[in-house]
């Protein structure tokens, strides 16, 4: 295959996400812009000015119509996908690391990092229908009994029953949204070791991968957190993703970024890793970054997936016609 | 709804486009713009004629592979969007967006079939190296005593570039007892230790035409149908470049000789998809 190179942002890239129909595909970097690109071609379609510092995660509605941004620069905002303009800031103390929208679009959780006196948090918000109505209060603020430990990604469990987050104190933490109280907690033996970096659910909501520093990615079941499978990956994980057409999970990673510029290019193994969800094998890996891989994503109709690097380039892969034969 | 993808430009035109709009006073001399196709396999010639600098008349000539793509609704409605924010000032052909000028495969841990190859190799080295009374496992790579062979060496990916390690010098001492200079290819084990820049040629030697395939057979159907005889190194479906159909034929190259001709006498005139298959040995190619 031959990937298509995107060259919209100037610092690395934090984030991706493709809508549902996987014909629009948006980036969040460390510069302040999340771009809108066409998921075929890769064209550039916009991007989204108002962000005072790193954007770092972003999630977009069901129906493609709305935008969340969660940025360093201490807010969160809304977007009109359509036209780029932003239509509501929620102003936090400390920068906010992760966002996600639930199922029906009328729920968001926000996480904020530990910042000053200020510990790590997961808000959730209420998004009206109407953005003329939408309020900044939070419906409820999840406190993280690790305080100063900062959360990496919160996300919705099924039928929003629930909010799963992981984060530097390497614990996965199941949440009620609606009391507030913690259900689950991962124990020390099958939990990571180090940071959790990224956390991807699958397409039905029944199990979730999540990637840390120590080196390898694991399947969860989203309702019993119970550990499936453990993916090896030996460089740090910071971005993981599931196929949803074939029992394929991908693993980006690479060196820590302050180590690239000391060693060896082939050291660093900037590949995006696939391995076979079931068997837990190393299937193959995709190369072409010329830093570690910052955030994967792949196309809902799970025919092409893309890359965001430390280099600040998006890759586009669309998979050839052997992709889909490949076996073990 | 059309995507242009694929362009393939056939000479080197990029951002000249747009300043060629100076030339205009003189542009009624040129030919009309021609636009030949889509064809029946999606190509689109696009003939422009311009002057350049000199004021010399200069044809290009685009050819744009036209690909048809089902879009939802909402997904084609999408595609009209007015650009925004600081996509609102710049044309299509923006340079942001580039096709990579490298294929980019998957790259597979281990090639399929493999594994029954890695295993008779490495039993092969553990003969070898119990006549000659060595130490076993010597890693090559990191001189590592017992750990692990070359080939599973943990440094490998580092040190590979390095250099070469050549299986030679196993040979010399086992090999013919004058000291004259045996080039690699004459020597006597020539055929078994082929490794580095010998696979080629190994891969040539051993590599099976298969014609009369039918339109549908696809690599992995190959590979399939001729695994059963040994360890397959390579399947190879030709395809049409424009249509992306199957041309009818393939190469497949065994691991060994005497699988190739194992496979060669029992599937030559045996019948596969309504076909009857012609397997020969594929000619060597010409150099």
């Amino acid at each position: 295959m031959r990937p298509i190179l995107m060259k919209g942002h100037e610092r690395p890239l934090t984030f991706l996400r493709y809508n549902r129909d996987g014909d629009l595909l948006f980036s969040c970097a460390k510069d302040h812009t999340p771009t809108l690109w066409y998921a075929d071609n890769g064209e550039r379609l916009g991007t989204y000015r108002g962000h005072n510092g790193a954007v770092w995660c972003c999630d977009v509605s069901r129906d493609s119509s709305r935008l969340i941004t969660g940025s360093a620069d201490q807010t969160a905002k809304l977007w009109d996908v359509k036209s780029g303009q932003q239509y509501f800031t929620f102003k936090f103390g400390s920068p906010a690391r992760s966002v996600d929208f639930a199922i029906g679009d009328k729920l968001a959780v926000i996480t904020t990092d530990p910042f000053m006196e200020r510990t790590s948090a997961i808000h959730v918000k209420r998004i009206s229908e109407d953005p003329e109505d939408q309020t900044a209060d939070s419906v409820l603020v999840l406190e993280s009994p690790e305080g100063r430990k900062r959360i990496n990604r919160a996300v919705w469990g099924p039928l929003n029953q629930t909010i799963v987050s992981g984060g530097e104190d390497a614990v996965i933490r199941i949440w009620d949204s609606e009391t507030g109280k913690l259900l689950k907690e991962s124990n020390v033996e099958d939990g990571h070791k180090k940071t959790i970096t990224s956390l991807c659910k699958a397409a039905d909501d029944s199990h979730f991968i999540t990637g840390s520093l120590d080196k390898t990615a694991k399947l969860w079941d989203m309702r019993t957190l119970t550990l499936i499978k453990t993916y090896i990956s030996g460089v740090p994980v910071n971005a993981v993703s599931m196929s949803p057409l074939l029992n394929h999970v991908v693993i980006g990673g690479g060196q820590d970024a302050s180590a690239v510029t000391t060693t060896d290019h082939r050291a660093g193994k900037f590949e995006a890793k696939f391995y076979d969800k079931i068997l837990q094998e190393e299937i193959g890996g995709v190369k072409g970054h010329f830093g570690p891989i910052n955030a994967l994503a792949f196309n809902p109709d799970g025919k092409s997936f893309s890359s965001g690097g430390e280099d600040g380039y998006v890759r586009l892969h669309h998979f050839d016609s052997d992709y889909f034969n490949i076996k073990i | 709804m059309a995507i242009d993808s694929m362009q393939r430009a056939t000479n080197n035109f990029r951002w000249g486009d747009d300043m060629e709009e100076e030339d205009e006073d003189l542009g009624f001399l040129l030919p009309p713009k021609q636009v030949i196709g889509p064809d029946q396999n999606g190509v689109k010639k696009v003939i422009e004629f311009k002057l350049n600098d000199e004021g010399k008349k200069v044809k290009i000539t685009t050819t744009i592979r036209v690909q048809k793509r089902q879009l939802n609704k909402r997904a084609e409605e999408r595609r009209s969007w007015v650009k925004f924010g600081d996509a609102a000032d710049e044309n299509s052909g923006s340079h942001l967006t580039m096709r990579s000028t490298e294929e980019i495969h998957l790259e597979r841990i281990r090639a399929p079939g493999s594994k029954v190859e890695e295993a008779k190799a490495s039993e092969d080295n553990m003969s070898q190296s119990g006549k000659a009374g060595a130490v076993l496992m010597v890693c090559r790579l990191c001189h590592m005593k017992g750990d692990h062979w070359t080939a599973r060496c943990p440094q490998k990916d580092l040190l590979s570039l390095m250099e070469k390690p050549s299986t030679a010098e196993t040979s010399t001492s086992t090999g013919t007892g004058n000291a004259s200079y045996v080039p690699p290819n004459m020597r006597g084990d020539a055929d078994r230790r082929a490794t580095g820049s010998d696979m080629r040629r190994r891969n040539d030697e051993n590599s099976v035409r298969v014609t009369n395939l039918s339109e549908d057979t696809r690599e992995p159907d190959l590979r399939e149908l001729f695994e059963p005889f040994g360890a397959v190194a390579r399947a190879y479906m030709a395809i049409d470049q424009n249509t992306r159909m199957s041309r009818g034929f393939g190469f497949v190259n065994f691991v060994s000789k005497q699988d190739a001709q194992r496979a060669i006498d029992k599937l030559d005139g045996y019948g596969y998809d309504n076909l009857i298959l012609r397997v020969e040995w594929a000619a060597p190619r010409p150099n």
